[in-house]
């Protein structure tokens, strides 16, 4: 599935508002008034955002520690991220989850766990309901390298072959588990790549091309809706900046830079924003004007998650158990 | 609402006096499976999952007829995938399912530790209540014919250490009916752990649907010298203690918890408020066990009541052995009850012990 020009400029958007964002969460996290460990996605918004364009607010994600981009794509307010990261009630889990179990169920973002694969079988479990209850919904499970070496990968998606479920796993290789990469840890290529096409749909793609993500989404979603069972896309893409925190690590301590350099240049948003500047499609005025108006939001965000206030110390064991 | 008929029973009957002989009376396992099968038709979002539930043997008989009667895709065998199937039955819950998942044995819950410590048990909390997991785990702990150690252990105080999770054991067939209705109904996670041992023994048990709280405990036995606090199949050890007490002067009050979290903190505290001594029983290890939790919350909060040091009866701290022999000793039981009581009330006087029937009659073979 090819894109629309005026599509490709709306994703080019939202991958650049997701890149701004982070940008301004990074450049303020040394005022040290986001007290809470983030995990950035610079340089893999083309998946969040080529995934996330094919789903409706019915359908569901099931995300990670690294869940800024999944839950902004996915459709998750922007003001509530932003004072989750300032701890503050006004934030999407009231200053209890912090940044890596963001939620906003308005829009089918139902929860992140950064228990590394603790996502996985949760959003099999989704799909599994959505098919028990007749509904044509998807569940979309977000995945790193990391969880790639968890057992429980290999639980769910044996399940989700079995029972056929409309579920489609998202694994996005960025190539390092905090300093450790994926070829240090896995024997070889993921083993799902092997399974029998008519048990589950799998396809590799650049990751930090929109196209291809897209692309691939597309096919694995309209499966996945249409009873075909489950798919896996592996996004191949790249950690830019470091595990958690701010900053990129150049010193050569555990990764060249040159290699760093390397992936730098092949810069999902730049990429794109070229492409689109190149054929005509945008132009600077149109860009800046994009951009302000992203700017101006997450100008808003953050004025107001530094107005808003704290939780109640009383209010401490509040949620432990919901009532009835 | 489906659940909304479903109501609490306010009416205990009297398991000492057996006052209504015109109840019906079934097999603690055939309470269970009625609760099951009344829950599956409530709500079409009760599903039942594990390992063996479409077995002939039916788990233990609990699941016998379901499969037949509400169909497979709501009664299915799974994978044997502990932590994989417990977080798909979490996801389920989260969007809209009622699972309820069988575990034959709680040795295997360890492998689902992390779906169901981390994951179910914080859900509600880490989403400020914004997305609930109405998810009940059931599983059998294991006794007997060499079961030995990774098919016999009581881990309720591993599993109660959790804030989130609510934890039930019930003794009777009545409760475990009326508990497991309560917690299908419940919106949040509740484990189960019930006993090998209780599934044969019979009661009364209503055909209506009902619920029994979850969080309250129950007096079995009245008395004033001294407290036993148990649960579980412990109950019918201890009452079986309590008649051979009373035959030599001593009378002991009988506390069921029922459910170890939330925990009737109540009934504990006003039982040893009457009695002033206290005999904490449990399957389970003795250290980290909930015979320490129980006894450090009646140290804290019932010191003033106390006359005696309190007792505490349990497994020693080691794995189960197979030998039956050596089974026999790692067991305690109505024995220890009734050395502890003595120590407790009058200390070094021996007396033969009766063997008396137990809380509920068991099935004859």
């Amino acid at each position: 599935m090819t894109l629309s020009s005026a599509r490709r400029i709306e994703l080019f958007r939202r991958m650049l508002r997701l890149r701004n964002v982070e940008l301004r969460i990074e450049s303020l996290y040394h005022e040290d008034r986001m007290k809470t460990p983030v995990h950035l996605c610079i340089g893999q918004e083309a998946i969040s955002v080529g995934v996330c364009a094919h789903l409706t607010n019915d359908d569901s994600v099931s995300s990670n520690h690294r869940s800024h981009g999944h839950y902004l794509a996915k459709g998750g307010g922007l003001n509530e991220l932003i004072a989750e990261l300032h701890c503050k009630e006004s934030g999407c889990t009231k200053g209890r989850g912090g940044s890596m179990h963001l939620v906003d169920t308005a829009v089918g973002h139902m929860g992140s766990s950064s228990i590394v694969g603790g996502g996985v079988p949760i959003g099999t479990g989704m799909a599994m309901a959505y098919k028990m209850r007749g509904l044509a919904r998807v569940s979309v499970v977000f995945f790193g390298d990391g969880a790639a070496d968890e057992g429980v990968l290999y639980e769910s998606v044996n399940f989700a072959m079995l029972k056929r479920l409309p579920v489609v796993y998202i694994y996005e290789n960025n190539g390092y588990s905090v300093c450790t990469t994926t070829r240090e840890r896995q024997a070889q290529e993921l083993i799902f790549h092997q399974v029998l096409p008519n048990k589950m749909w799998t396809q590799t793609v650049d990751g930090n091309s929109l196209d291809a993500v897209n692309a691939a989404a597309a096919t694995a979603i309209a499966l996945a809706r249409s009873g075909g069972g489950p798919s896996l896309i592996e996004c191949k893409t790249y950690r830019v900046r470091e595990h958690a925190g701010s900053g990129v690590d150049r010193t050569g301590k555990y990764r060249d830079p040159a290699e760093i350099e390397r992936w730098e240049t092949h810069d999902p948003v730049h990429g794109l924003r070229a492409d689109l500047l190149a054929r005509g499609l945008l132009d600077q005025k149109g860009l800046e004007a994009m951009e302000a108006a992203i700017e101006a939001e997450i100008d808003e965000a953050f004025r107001a998650a530094v107005k808003s206030p704290l939780p109640l110390d009383e209010d401490l064991t509040r949620y432990v158990y919901c009532e009835d | 609402m489906p659940w909304s008929k479903v109501t609490p029973e306010t009416h205990e009957p009297d398991f000492l006096e057996r006052e209504d002989p015109a109840a019906r009376r079934i097999t603690h396992a055939e309470a269970i499976r009625e609760s099951f099968d009344q829950a599956l038709g409530i709500d079409t979002a009760v599903y039942l999952m594990g390992q063996g539930v479409n077995d002939p043997g039916g788990m233990f008989g609990t699941c016998r007829g379901l499969l037949e009667t509400h169909g497979k895709e709501r009664v299915f065998d799974t994978p044997l995938a502990e932590n994989g199937l417990m977080g798909i039955a979490v996801g389920s819950a989260i969007a809209g399912m009622r699972p309820i998942y069988l575990h034959n044995r709680p040795d295997f819950l360890l492998l689902a530790l992390d779906q169901l410590a981390n994951h179910a048990a914080k859900w509600s909390f880490m989403t400020a209540g914004a997305v609930k997991v109405p998810l009940v785990i059931w599983s059998c702990i294991g006794r007997g014919w060499g079961s030995a150690a990774q098919h016999s252990q009581a881990l309720q105080g591993t599993f109660m250490h959790f804030p989130g999770l609510k934890l039930i054991m019930p003794s009777t067939g009545y409760d475990a009916k009326g508990l497991m209705l309560a917690a299908i109904k419940d919106k949040n996670p509740v484990l189960i752990l019930e006993h090998r041992f209780n599934f044969k023994l019979i009661g009364p048990v209503p055909e209506k649907q009902y619920t029994i709280p979850i969080g309250k405990g129950v007096v079995r036995r009245s008395g004033k010298d001294l407290s036993i606090v148990t649960i579980s199949q412990m109950v019918h050890e201890a009452y079986a203690a309590a008649a051979c007490l009373a035959e030599e002067g001593i009378d002991a009050e009988l506390v069921d918890l029922r459910s170890l979290r939330p925990l009737d903190e109540e009934i504990i505290l006003e039982s040893v408020a009457r009695t002033g001594r206290l005999i904490v029983a449990d399957h389970g290890w003795k250290t980290g066990g909930i015979t320490a939790e129980i006894s450090a919350l009646v140290a804290e909060k019932g010191f003033a009541s106390l006359r005696a040091p309190i007792e505490r009866v349990t497994a020693p701290d080691m794995p189960t052995p197979a030998g039956y022999t050596l089974e026999n000793a790692f067991y305690a039981g109505k024995e220890e009850i009734i050395e502890a009581a003595r120590r407790l009330v009058r200390q070094g006087q021996a007396i033969e012990i009766p063997d008396l029937p137990t809380l509920e009659e068991t099935v004859a073979p």
